[in-house]
């Protein structure tokens, strides 16, 4: 039982660790848990038939499938965080001046939801879908359900528990730097996200490694030990990462602070916000 | 004319360019190598691997339950289905030792490469 409820807390601390950031990101907006619950909906969905499919996943594009897939929808959900920092640095510098206030402006409308709703589809139907196999896989070999069910069933409550504890670890951060603080976490999400990706592309024997690995600082932080898996999840830590994943993970860190710089209103405009005691 | 001739000049360069690294592709297609999973182990569980060349392992799930080759020293996260079998390409590695492990049953499923 407690090989279950490590795997599976294991694998929900990864999602959860995503969607902590996504709900705090969202903090204020109407009807943003909708939203959200669409997102795990969809990915428990995603998970079963991604693991139902598992087998021809794995056969297409000549055995190289799971490879193409992860880093499709990895980038994917690196394409839509990036779309959502460069959409709030165009218009949430406005919300963070009136200071506390949030929402009011950002209807779920008008900010691209869809976007966080796929990105946590996306990061459930990943991790989801190994519980599922992993499951299947011990059901199958005979261990007791009641087992199975209950290591389920602690390893999802205690993932969850630790995404709760980071959500609201999040929002004590001062409103003063909110905004500032969550999109800085999106796009180091996103770079872990494309790091990620690079390394399934590369597995593929798509792309070279260029350094295979460009640095090794298990010696101080294992991807194994919690702290590792956590710092993984949430700003995509690795121990021995190849120089493309550090080289995918420093140009989407360029591109998204860049974007959202270029995307930021008029400097006319936000030196009038950004002086309030003159 | 001579704007014809050097394009197709260009085109030869190119033909000439694009199959050689066709044949470089080729004469790097590298060795494969075999690896059971039996019983939720690995067989062998030590490999012996060619060091500083690329090696495709042919990973053959004997088991009816699935399982995923993981390694952090080898960067490498895959599943292999039931009575299934994956490629994973490795390397070129340096002289070493490279554990990898089956990520659902880590208790048993424990190996490594030796590369040398």
């Amino acid at each position: 039982m407690l090989a279950i409820w490590i795997l599976v807390f294991r694998e929900v601390l990864e999602a959860a660790m995503i969607v902590s950031i996504v709900a705090a990101a969202t903090r204020g907006v109407a009807g943003r848990w909708r939203w959200i619950g669409s997102g795990l909906a969809l990915g428990v969905a995603g998970a079963g038939v991604v693991a139902a499919c598992a087998e021809r996943l794995a056969a297409a594009m000549s055995g190289m499938g799971q490879e193409w897939f992860n880093a499709s929808v990895l980038l994917a959900a690196t394409a839509m965080i990036g779309w959502h920092v460069v959409w709030m640095a165009r218009h949430g510098r406005a919300l963070a001046a009136e200071a506390g206030r949030f929402g009011a402006d950002v209807s779920s409308g008008r900010r691209p939801m869809t976007a966080l709703m796929i990105v946590v589809a996306i990061a459930v139907l990943r991790e989801g879908s190994e519980v599922v196999l992993f499951g299947y896989g011990m059901f199958a070999g005979g261990s007791a359900s009641g087992d199975l069910f209950t290591g389920g069933v602690l390893g999802l409550l205690s993932g969850v528990a630790m995404g709760v504890a980071m959500y609201a670890g999040l929002l004590r951060i001062p409103m003063k730097h909110f905004f500032r603080a969550t999109n800085g976490l999106l796009i180091l999400l996103a770079a872990g996200l494309a790091a990620a990706a690079a390394g399934f592309l590369v597995q593929a024997d798509v792309l070279p490694a260029l350094a295979d690995p460009l640095w090794d600082s298990s010696w101080l932080l294992t991807d194994d030990a919690w702290l590792g898996r956590t710092l993984h999840a949430l700003v995509g830590y690795s121990a021995q990462p190849t120089g493309m994943q550090v080289l995918f993970y420093a140009c989407v860190v360029a591109l998204l602070s860049g974007g959202a710089r270029l995307a930021a209103p008029r400097p006319a405009h936000a030196g009038a916000v950004a002086t309030p005691s003159t | 004319m001579s704007n014809f001739s050097s394009r197709r000049r260009d085109a030869l360069v190119l033909a000439l360019l694009l199959s050689s690294a066709a044949s470089l592709a080729w004469a790097g297609e590298p060795p494969e190598i075999k690896l059971a999973i039996r019983n939720h182990r690995f067989v062998p569980a030590e490999l012996a691997v060619p060091a500083n060349t690329k090696i495709k392992l042919i990973v053959v799930n004997e088991d009816p339950t699935p399982e995923e080759f993981e390694s952090h020293e080898l960067n490498r996260e895959k599943v292999v289905t039931g009575r299934g079998t994956i490629p994973v390409y490795v390397g070129p590695l340096k002289p070493g030792r490279y554990p990898f492990f089956g990520d659902f049953h880590s208790d048993t499923a424990q190996g490594a490469l030796i590369a040398k």
